[in-house]
């Protein structure tokens, strides 16, 4: 089950968004009920688990694991309909503000960090791999032996403070690894040298301008869309201009 | 021109694997610039020119994180476009080429754009596929679920696949022009684009972590300890 949790947005679209993927990683369990794969159990179990559903898709073992127990259980199936419906705000507002705002991030910023410091190719991409990867598994394997071990009292596992508490303490730390590995990863990438010269000196002023003036911009103009237009400003200059 | 596009082949199987891991399968974040960039000038014989390609598409991609149902850039198929673009004549060289560096990055940005079409294209293309077979799931078909899973990575692959290809034809002979063309001095131009990329990827970081208390404070003073320590170092 947490091999096919890998997988659970390999359908993902806008009929049943998420529901297929959960169907599928719960199958494996359902082959338990009594008449075992095939039966009416079975099937009728099945059919519910393949229904709209959506949330973040690493917080998602959490209901695959308390889903499993659920239909094991043999819970009336309008009360797990019920708890399937109402899991899905929690873990997907959870799931985002621990890993796509918190983790994710961090996790670039420390291998901003190591390119920074001189890490090689080699270096910075496997460290970026392991360490995110080290809480992305863990997550997903707590995730699934949670919602297991506590079924429908899924709540005590949600409220665990290191799940509330986790992203503010991420954030943080991230926050100072940005401030210090962007000064370091801009001086490596535009080739080292010493910090006094008028290209660093330019990068060092003008960057910041830069970045205010996006955050101004805020809800306007993407930052990608900015630095694109840019760019093919300097293309412009370099080959027809200059 | 087919041995041309047999010559991509390694970089479409990359873009193709990469395009995948973004959503469906398995979300290790292989397919972040980073990583992308750097395996894809790796396959290019540039792994250093690819990881430098890679962090200023990662300060960019820090500012488009894939939040709940929305439609987002596709980074994975995107870095290989652009690690791939960006190392073309830096083989074996610590930097990349300034003017092919330049045209990966925009080829990356663009080729992020349209995946993130293709991704929602893709989705609509599964929800069609599954409409004829809501009554067999309804009815609680082991084979239409796993069918439906089957189909949604597979056609993710191809996806990816084929938006490396396009990228790639499009960009390669742009590229080819850019780095003869190209005046401006090496060192400028990467002043140039770090100015851009750093700042797309400061404020990234000023607006995700503004909901997190003393955050911003902490931003701020590593900025400065970090200021201190290159001038130091330098």
């Amino acid at each position: 089950m947490l091999l096919r949790c890998l997988a659970i947005q390999g359908s993902w679209n806008y009929e049943i968004l998420g529901g297929n993927g959960i169907g599928f990683c719960v199958e494996p369990a359902l082959r338990a009920l009594p008449g075992g794969p095939g039966g009416e159990a079975y099937r009728k179990a099945l059919a519910r688990q393949c229904v709209y559903f959506n949330a973040h898709p690493y917080l998602a073992s959490l209901a695959v694991g308390a889903l499993a127990r659920a239909e094991l259980d043999q819970n009336p199936p309008e009360r797990i309909v019920r708890f399937r419906t109402a899991l899905c705000g929690p873990l997907g507002s959870l799931g985002d503000r621990l890993v796509w705002a918190a983790w994710l991030p961090a996790c670039s910023l420390v291998a901003l960090l190591l390119f920074g410091m001189g890490w090689s190719a080699l270096g910075v991409a496997g460290a970026f791999l392991v360490l995110y990867n080290t809480g992305h598994l863990a997550l997903r394997a707590w995730g699934l032996a949670a919602g297991w071990l506590h079924g429908m009292r899924l709540a005590s596992a949600l409220s665990a403070r290191w799940l509330q508490q986790g992203p503010q303490y991420i954030g943080r730390g991230a926050a100072l690894v940005a401030g210090i590995a962007l000064p370091f990863a801009s001086h490596r990438a535009i080739g080292g040298g010493p910090i006094l010269d008028p290209v660093p000196l330019a990068v060092a002023a003008l960057t910041p301008c830069l970045a205010m003036l996006l955050v101004r911009l805020h809800g306007k103009v993407e930052g990608w869309q900015l630095l694109f237009g840019l760019l093919a400003l300097l293309v412009l200059y370099s080959t027809v201009l200059h | 021109m087919l041995l041309f596009v047999l010559d991509f082949l390694p970089f479409v199987l990359l873009g193709a694997v990469l395009g995948l891991d973004v959503v469906s399968f398995p979300q290790a974040m292989i397919s972040r610039p980073i990583v992308a960039a750097t395996l894809a000038g790796a396959f290019a014989g540039a792994p250093a020119a690819g990881l430098v390609v890679g962090v200023a598409l990662e300060c960019v991609a820090l500012e488009t994180l894939p939040f709940g149902a929305s439609r987002y850039p596709e980074w994975g198929s995107a870095s290989v476009v652009g690690g791939v673009i960006g190392t073309r004549g830096a083989a074996d060289a610590l930097l990349p080429d300034p003017g092919a560096w330049v045209i990966g990055v925009m080829a990356a940005i663009a080729t992020a754009w349209l995946g993130g079409w293709t991704m929602v294209q893709h989705r609509r293309l599964i929800a069609y596929w599954a409409r004829p077979r809501l009554n067999s799931l309804a009815s609680g078909s082991m084979r239409t679920v796993v069918a439906l899973q089957v189909f949604g990575m597979t056609s993710d692959l191809v996806r990816g696949g084929v938006l490396t290809l396009v990228a790639l034809l499009v960009s390669w002979p742009i590229t080819t022009w850019a780095i003869d063309a190209w005046r401006l001095g090496a060192v400028e131009t990467r002043g140039a684009l770090i100015i851009g990329a750093a700042a797309v990827g400061a404020s990234a970081v000023w607006k995700v972590f503004h909901g997190f208390s003393v955050t911003r404070r902490l931003f701020v003073v590593g900025l400065a300890v970090g200021t201190m320590l290159v001038t130091f170092r330098g």
